[in-house]
């Protein structure tokens, strides 16, 4: 308090009330960069867990992008998304040479045996031979895959890494993408209540 | 949470993990002006060892013949530069060339996301790049082709974030804060002004105690202050 005295900018204030004036204007001074303080920690603390590098589709409640691409193991033959209007579906985004679908394969394999919805993998810039036997070896989830040879339905997709997993509703609007590998924390907080919702809707 | 990050940055950005980004592209520029260097430095060597055999053989006298050599060596080393040239492949005409490393400066890479799509040895980016001048051999403007990516990528693939409801923050925060603090700087300043200079005492020696009279003889630089 011995520093207040040394301050004469307000004589008045001093005259009338020597302590109150001076007291709210420590607990100001006091409080103030405490409070700025503890809102940048806030702000730092918050982006310790959030990704930089993840960015947001611009495709989420948007009709997902027509292609007509041959399918995996019957090149003959051409999916279209417009063939499974009417379910709700994932397409999801991998390759051989990509390790991290490595990691999520067997949870899309898990989510295959119980049945709940088609999985359309879109093999991306990939070696068809090597994406059959990377199939066979890790084992196949997938409804059909189709081949995207030279990537331009992924970016039409909007893909920018492997793996990325869409979830398409019934009406043919993407509803939810995840960036990065499916774990257990993802398909169980985020996908499954997200297929549920979406099966249950018209 | 920790595992999303993780997971996140182990995910494959494209067939090039995104690690090798900036490794990449330097070795990449490296190598191309190393090997650039070293052809030109093959060639300049090949091309002044004729010159040296032709000039001996003919010896230092014949002038005219020496000079032939000279535009020989001359021509020779022109035409291996234009050659050196044509070796870079499938280069579009000036004018498009232009403005595809204009666009391409202005569109960001995902993969790489602190370069822009010109710069980025990225697969996905080579793969934006045939896309961006596919769309511009299908007479595309500048806009609808970054009207194209931002469809698919969002406004992360503009290098330059709009000036929009969202960005608002981002673009004019600096100005405000600098205003603020500009503002903040003059008041205490001014504030300080009022405090700092009290009124002298009366400038005249007999006037003010004996302390003035000392600081002012002090000022005077007066030897002996009492």
């Amino acid at each position: 308090m011995t520093g207040a005295e040394n301050r004469p900018e307000k004589p008045a204030a001093v005259v009338t009330s020597p302590a109150a004036g001076s007291v709210v204007k420590r607990a100001w001074q006091f409080f103030l960069p405490l409070v700025i303080f503890f809102t940048l920690v806030w702000f730092l603390y918050q982006g310790l867990f959030l990704n930089p590098r993840e960015v947001p589709s611009a495709l989420i409640n948007k009709p997902a992008p027509q292609f007509k691409l041959p399918v995996l193991h019957t090149p003959q033959i051409q999916f279209s998304p417009g063939e499974l209007k009417g379910q709700v579906w994932l397409l999801n985004v991998w390759g051989s040479w990509c390790v991290s679908c490595r990691y999520e394969h067997p949870f899309l394999n898990e989510l295959a045996k119980q049945k709940l919805l088609p999985i359309v993998g879109l093999n991306w810039k990939d070696d068809p031979t090597a994406a059959k036997n990377w199939l066979t070896k890790f084992g196949d989830p997938y409804q059909l895959s189709v081949s995207d040879l030279d990537g331009r339905v992924a970016i039409d997709w909007g893909v920018y890494g492997a793996p990325e997993t869409f979830v398409i509703d019934k009406l043919g609007n993407i509803r939810f993408k995840h960036t990065g590998p499916i774990d257990a924390k993802v398909m169980n907080e985020k996908l499954l209540p997200m297929i549920f919702e979406l099966q249950k809707a018209l | 949470m920790n595992t999303d990050n993780t997971n996140n940055t182990k995910r494959d950005l494209s067939q090039q993990g995104e690690d090798n980004c900036i490794k990449n592209m330097q070795t990449h520029r490296l190598e191309s002006t190393f090997s650039h260097l070293f052809l030109k430095a093959r060639v300049f060597i090949d091309v002044s060892r004729f010159y040296r055999r032709v000039s001996a053989s003919v010896g230092g006298k014949k002038l005219l013949l020496k000079h032939l050599c000279l535009s020989v060596f001359i021509y020779g080393f022109v035409t291996a530069e234009a050659q050196i040239q044509m070796a870079e492949p499938d280069l579009p005409p000036p004018e498009l060339a232009q403005r595809l490393k204009k666009l391409e400066s202005e569109l960001r890479c995902l993969v790489c996301q602190n370069q822009t799509l010109a710069e980025s040895p990225a697969g996905l980016a080579g793969d934006l790049r045939r896309e961006v001048r596919l769309l511009i051999d299908h007479g595309k403007t500048d806009d609808e082709i970054k009207a194209y990516l931002k469809a698919r990528y969002g406004d992360f693939v503009l290098y330059r974030p709009p000036v929009d409801g969202k960005t608002y923050l981002l673009w004019f925060a600096p100005f405000f804060l600098l205003g603020g603090g500009g503002i903040l700087m003059w008041w205490m300043a001014r504030r300080r002004a009022l405090v700092v200079s009290p009124p002298l005492p009366p400038s005249d020696a007999a006037g003010g105690d004996d302390a003035t009279r000392r600081a002012r003889k002090l000022l005077n630089n007066d030897p002996d202050p009492k």
